[in-house]
């Protein structure tokens, strides 16, 4: 492909993205949660308050000029507490949504494809069973299994995650597998890893990126669940559903010590949503 | 015993459907030598592509099921190959073009790249490929079936061109690296009449050419008869008429065949003909006799219970029909050729 058609491409791709102002919107606050997680120590004033770090002479602050959303019942600062808590949160986004989209939608064309053979079954079963667990439930369990922490929130929201890919791609994949360009793929002679990877997960794969872009707002809301009840990231390291548990205990004459997070969460997943819906207009096919 | 190029012998494909199997392809037969052109006609669910994927396999396993018959490519049963000698053949020997050009094409990659998925799968000669030579053999096929600016067309989508181009596609894919036979399933039915007429020359052009064998599915006489050396007549599942195409159509037999033809509308004629009474008859509890004579205007007894065989009536002119083997008496035809001018 040429550059020049690169370019052409992308000016077409931003054109879809970009008609509905939403998503303008929804990317720049992607973009700046993003930013805001990657330089935290640079943009936050009081970068050591997200660790271990008492003053009780400020503390339970109301929100002020030196403090511009308060400060805790130990004196930290809750807006550095918050731009951590976004590291925190996307990162768990990215590992979660790294390892249980790739096995879900591979785990879904195998099933697809080998469409009503034991392959199909045993996936789809399996992926039943965990569809039909409340999601938040099957987190709990697991997290609380294992030892509380990030990792083990993690590996929770994974596990609940790759079901609901494997549905997607399972249900794309056996209707394409009648489709006549796989049936000419197998009559050139192609090798069955060609028509999984190269007919089938392609035409796929915008649904999945739409999915993956709508999915970034429920992972973190599902992570602060986690963190809520304890079971996410621990103390002192700071995480959105800690801080608000932590706080919700003083309301409401502590009110920013809930109300601050609350609405950062509020914001970030709006945000994901709206960005994603932008996705899935520039993804469609047509113009 | 000489060796054909391909060889079906007493094919019978099944479906397995919930009331049972239908009976989809009984019993045919057909052969095919190197470089020859043959023609399949026959009307809509008459079994024509059903055989044809048979010989292929690219059949659901799981639905079809195939009781009894050989299908020899070159002395080698098909049925009974294994999956990377079948995938050998699908690679080098026999290429397949289909009814829907459209939906034969992936959507999601362009043109060139399917192109060259074919040329790299059929490694003729080992001789290892580099993007350049790829192109050029790409371009070439392009420039074969008569599409302008064939670099441009690398680059595009299929949605990017029409149906004709995009059957034309098809059929340089199909021709892009040489084939010994190469299976043409109705290519011009997705298309209109000017379209149509475009690649059935192009089709035989380059068949010619490349010295291919040719099958030829088609339910339009008009076509096979332009096109190809012998034409099989199906009717349900069963081969009801073979000749050669010019004896065909000078001494149709088959009372099927008859009534293909009397459906072509000629340009001298009256408007529109009868046709043929009725429809393809139910494949899950077929007659046991000819599959033909619910609709067949001459129908005597004999015909609703016992199958006709393949009756050689002259040179290279077989027929399975009762009317001509011995034991159907001269009086029978008196009969009829009274009741024809009546």
């Amino acid at each position: 492909m040429t550059k020049a058609q690169l370019k052409e491409d992308l000016r077409l791709y931003w054109y879809k993205f970009s008609r509905n102002k939403l998503s303008v919107v929804g990317l720049c606050i992607v973009l700046l949660s993003i930013l805001c997680a990657i330089f935290a120590e640079i943009i936050t004033p009081y970068p050591q308050h997200a660790k271990e770090f008492v003053d009780f002479n400020q503390a339970s602050l109301a929100p002020c000029r030196a403090f511009i959303c308060g400060t805790d019942i130990f004196g930290r600062d809750i807006f550095t507490r918050l731009i951590f808590s976004c590291r925190g949160a996307l990162s768990m986004t990215v590992v979660v949504l790294s390892i249980s989209v790739p096995i879900g939608v591979f785990l879904g064309l195998i099933a697809g494809y080998y469409h009503g053979t034991w392959a199909d079954t045993i996936i789809m079963r399996t992926a039943d069973v965990f569809l039909s667990l409340p999601s938040l439930m099957l987190a709990m369990a697991i997290a609380a299994v294992l030892k509380p922490g990030m990792r083990s929130s993690m590996i929770a929201v994974t596990a609940m995650w790759w079901p609901w890919y494997t549905r997607q791609v399972y249900g794309m994949a056996s209707s394409l597998r009648n489709e006549y360009f796989v049936k000419n793929a197998e009559l050139i002679g192609a090798s069955r890893l060609h028509i999984l990877f190269r007919e089938i997960l392609p035409n796929c794969l915008s649904s999945v990126f739409t999915k993956m872009a709508l999915d970034v707002g429920w992972v973190i809301l599902i992570g602060a669940s986690l963190s809520f009840v304890g079971l996410g990231e621990q103390p002192p390291t700071p995480a959105f559903g800690q801080m608000i548990s932590e706080g919700a205990r003083y309301m409401p004459d502590l009110w920013w010590m809930t109300v601050f997070p609350a609405l950062a969460i509020a914001f970030i997943i709006l945000g994901f949503n709206f960005f994603g819906d932008g996705i899935r207009d520039m993804l469609e096919r047509g113009r | 015993m000489n060796e054909h190029l391909l060889d079906i012998r007493n094919l019978k494909t099944w479906y397995r459907t919930y009331q049972g199997y239908a009976q989809v392809v009984d019993g045919v037969n057909l052969t095919i030598d190197a470089g020859k052109k043959i023609g399949i006609v026959g009307e809509s669910g008459c079994g024509k592509t059903t055989t044809m994927k048979s010989v292929l396999r690219v059949l659901d396993e799981r639905k079809a099921y195939l009781p009894e018959g050989e299908i020899l490519f070159k002395n080698q049963n098909i049925l009974k190959m294994r999956e990377t000698e079948l995938q050998q053949i699908r690679r080098k020997n026999i290429s397949m073009i289909s009814q829907e050009p459209s939906a034969a094409l992936n959507p999601v990659f362009t043109v060139g790249q399917q192109i060259f998925d074919v040329i790299s799968y059929s490694k003729q000669d080992d001789t290892a490929k580099n993007k350049k030579e790829l192109t050029d053999i790409a371009i070439k096929a392009i420039r074969d079936v008569f599409i302008p600016d064939p670099e441009r067309i690398l680059e595009c989508y299929p949605h990017q061109l029409s149906g004709g181009m995009k059957q034309r596609i098809c059929i340089a894919m199909a021709l892009v690296t040489p084939r010994e036979l190469l299976i043409a399933d109705e290519p011009g039915t997705a298309l209109d009449v000017t379209i149509q007429d475009q690649i059935h020359r192009l089709l035989r052009a380059l068949v010619d050419e490349k010295q291919t064998a040719l099958i030829m599915i088609t339910h339009s006489l008009g076509v096979v008869r332009e096109l190809v050396d012998q034409i099989y007549v199906m009717y349900a599942g069963n081969i009801v008429e073979v000749a050669t195409t010019n004896e065909l159509f000078k001494n149709p037999l088959h009372p099927y065949t008859r009534g293909l033809m009397d459906c072509v509308p000629r340009l001298s004629g009256g408007g529109i003909s009868a046709g043929i009474y009725g429809y393809v008859p139910d494949y899950v509890h077929p007659t046991p006799g000819c599959r033909f004579s619910p609709r067949c205007p001459y129908v005597k007894e004999i015909c609703r219970v016992q199958k006709p065989l393949m009756l050689e009536v002259s040179e290279g002119h077989t027929v399975a029909c009762f009317r001509y083997t011995d034991s159907f008496t001269e009086q029978h035809r008196q009969e009829e050729s009274i009741g024809e001018r009546a």
